[in-house]
């Protein structure tokens, strides 16, 4: 555990960047963790790895990892990303976007992003909440929960981002909490290793906002309702599985990468010149 | 003789992908749409069988967003819209003017505003051009008015992006779009490569005035990582709320380029030695402006034209000395009078500057210049 740690050391930008901007006991700081942990058990190379994120509380975590970082604007990271990935294809490209930022305002650009299939790493820190911007609804807002914009009850109905990215062709998909931190460390590893469009969905806690709204005032009541919410998806079916949200891998299929295909489409062009 | 040197029968639109080729594009990401599209097509073509990349995407935010996340990682590239398109790309060319990442846009303008006229010319975009993104900032926006300068404007705008790091837009209108002319494209002159920094990695800061107006960009994946955002940062590109970290970095990304006016501006001038009457024209006016100077001139008035190929930063040294030069000044544009305001505040009150106007899709006529000339 010792020897980890230091390795995980290895990946942060330590001058000057800790504490975080995230509130105390944030689910990012965990998630931040278990990408860092998957990164160390890869043994990625610094210089090889770049982290592109959206706008929101979750998109703020370029700062402190000593990878290439680009903090871009709402929404659009995974098309920022797509450039950047097809620019230097031999970069590991993770893309850190919360609920809003990929569902909602960059919506478009996760589905294209899963149905293109180019090898990237999207982890979306979905917290059911705008964080940053004081806990308006979200596209990931469960119904009936309370918002800051929905003080009588959230009346829309959620997406599922997990299976609205396999329905969209992504590569794998997994989901996860950040109570279920080993889980999650392996599932971003097993994403980062994946050839072709990966989607990670963390639930995480925003407990300042959501929680505070929805009878959760802390982290630790957070960790409990995702620890007492979810199963693995093996189980969905047997235990009183209803009303609970599967964890673990969704999906996980060979399907065509873009950028090999773009490879093989530049043959032909070459051919025909 | 290279083949694409030899003279041929060329449109605007496909003079601006032969100038981005030339000019060394390894990216170009689109979205369809008029008048613009021929410049997908032709890279959609061109650009695999020299192994750089095509993409289409799924509107132009992503377009726009690519093209950036592309140039970080050392490419050289462009997006080409229109109107609706331009729009929708302001708030990510600002991401790149803060985060200085070179870029070139292109906007054959249509009539607007919404959808317009689809494919009828218009320059309604100029003060856009300018100001469409929010925020103070600076901006390089270059204007080509036949098919040669479609060619040596895109070539230029590729060396200005790189050379300032600033995204440079290129405004064309439809008439120059869709244009045929003979042309000999001649090889650039210059490629201006991505100047690297001669420090090692940890003394490295992409955002460090002490290393110039124009601090080297390293491209990403070449082993210097550093933090890139659309917040005020540091020299070391991270987050910044002190004022005085923010201060010098705001001066300087204005700075950069009106320190370098006189590189950045390009104006050509014809007939102006004895000219009493300034035609101030950009795009297809040029050529109505031309044709109206001739007639002019024909009648022995001394009518002379100044053409604006650096749109913004606006050639304000040049148009000033109009207003001790000649009698009258006249603009004719294709839209309800935008560049005509400049030269008014350039020339501030010394001469008449008087603008010709015509929208609705249609070119400005030499005889509505003429008339002018008679007022
Ligand atoms: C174009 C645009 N619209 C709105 C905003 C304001 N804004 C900042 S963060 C945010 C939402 C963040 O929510 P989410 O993506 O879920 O991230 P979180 O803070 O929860 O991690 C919004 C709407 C913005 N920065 N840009
Ligand atoms: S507002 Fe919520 S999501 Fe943002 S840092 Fe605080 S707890 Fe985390
Ligand atoms: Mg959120």
């Amino acid at each position: 555990m010792e020897h980890k740690r230091a390795e995980e050391h290895h990946y942060l930008r330590t001058q000057k960047k800790f504490p975080t901007v995230w509130c105390p006991g944030c689910g990012i700081g965990i998630v931040l963790g278990g990408i860092i942990r998957a990164v160390a058990d890869l043994r990625l190379d610094k210089d090889k790895v770049a982290m592109v994120s959206g706008i929101g509380c979750t998109g703020r975590m370029p700062v402190y990892v000593d990878f290439y970082g680009m903090h871009t604007t709402h929404g659009r990271a995974l098309a920022y990303a797509t450039g950047l990935k097809l620019a230097r294809p031999e970069l590991t490209v993770l893309v850190v976007m919360g609920d809003g930022d990929a569902l909602a305002i960059g919506g478009n650009h996760f589905i294209h992003a899963a149905r293109r299939n180019l090898d990237l790493t999207a982890i979306v820190v979905n917290n059911c909440v705008y964080g940053m911007t004081g806990g308006q609804y979200s596209p990931a807002t469960p119904t009936s929960a309370i918002a800051t914009t929905a003080p009588y009850g959230h009346i829309e109905q959620p997406f599922d981002i997990a299976n609205l990215a396999v329905a969209a062709g992504a590569s794998l998909v997994a989901r996860t909490t950040v109570y279920h931190a080993l889980e999650m460390e392996r599932l971003i590893g097993r994403a980062i290793q994946k050839k072709g469009f990966s989607v990670v969905e963390i639930l995480s806690n925003c407990h300042i906002h959501y929680g505070k709204m929805n009878r959760m005032s802390t982290a630790v009541e957070m960790l409990r309702w995702f620890r007492d919410k979810t199963v693995p998806i093996a189980s969905l079916q047997k235990e009183q599985g209803a009303g609970k949200i599967g964890r673990g891998m969704l999906v996980d299929r060979e399907l065509p990468e873009y950028y090999e295909a773009y490879q093989k489409l530049v043959q032909v062009a070459q051919k025909g010149a | 003789m290279p083949d694409n040197q030899k003279p041929r029968l060329m449109q605007g639109n496909e003079a601006v992908a032969e100038g981005a080729l030339a000019a060394g594009i390894g990216f170009y990401a689109g979205y369809p749409i008029s008048p613009a599209n021929e410049i997908s097509s032709i890279l959609s073509a061109r650009l695999p069988r020299k192994g750089g990349i095509f993409l289409q995407m799924e509107d132009e935010i992503a377009s726009i967003a690519a093209v950036i996340g592309a140039s970080l990682g050392g490419a050289r590239a462009a997006t080409a819209t229109s109107g609706p398109g331009f729009s929708l790309m302001q708030e990510n060319i600002g991401y790149a003017v803060a985060a200085e990442i070179p870029c070139v846009v292109i906007n054959v303008q249509r009539a607007g505003p919404s959808t317009g006229q689809p494919t009828s010319p218009s320059q309604g975009d100029v003060m856009q051009s300018r100001w469409g993104t929010h925020g103070d900032h600076p901006i390089i926006v270059l204007c080509p008015s036949s098919v040669i300068e479609c060619y040596l404007i895109t070539l230029r705008a590729f060396n200005l992006a790189e050379k300032y790091r600033i995204p440079v837009i290129i405004l064309m209108d439809e008439v120059v779009g869709h244009l045929r002319e003979r042309v000999e494209l001649p090889p650039p002159e210059e490629v201006v490569a991505r100047p690297k920094p001669t420090v090692p990695p940890e003394w490295y800061f992409p955002y460090d005035e002490a290393a110039g107006l124009v601090p080297p960009l390293v491209s990403f994946g070449e082993g210097y990582r550093y933090h890139v955002t659309g917040l005020y940062h540091d020299i070391a590109g991270f987050p910044t709320q002190r004022e005085d970290e923010i201060e010098p970095w705001f001066e300087r990304l204005f700075e950069k380029i009106e320190a370098n006016r006189e590189d950045i501006i390009q104006v050509d001038e014809e007939a102006m030695e004895d000219a009493e009457v300034a035609l101030v024209a950009y795009g297809a006016p040029v050529r109505s402006a031309r044709h109206a100077l001739r007639l002019a001139r024909e009648e022995g008035k001394a009518v002379g034209l100044i053409k604006l190929l650096t749109l913004w930063p606006f050639p304000e040294a040049r148009i000033a000395k109009l207003g001790h030069q000649v009698k009258k000044i006249i603009v004719p544009e294709m839209n309800r009078g935008q560049m005509v305001l400049e030269v008014q505040r350039v020339v501030a009150g010394r001469r008449p500057v008087i603008g010709v106007n015509r929208v609705g899709g249609q070119m400005v006529s030499p005889y509505q210049i003429l008339e002018l000339l008679e007022a």
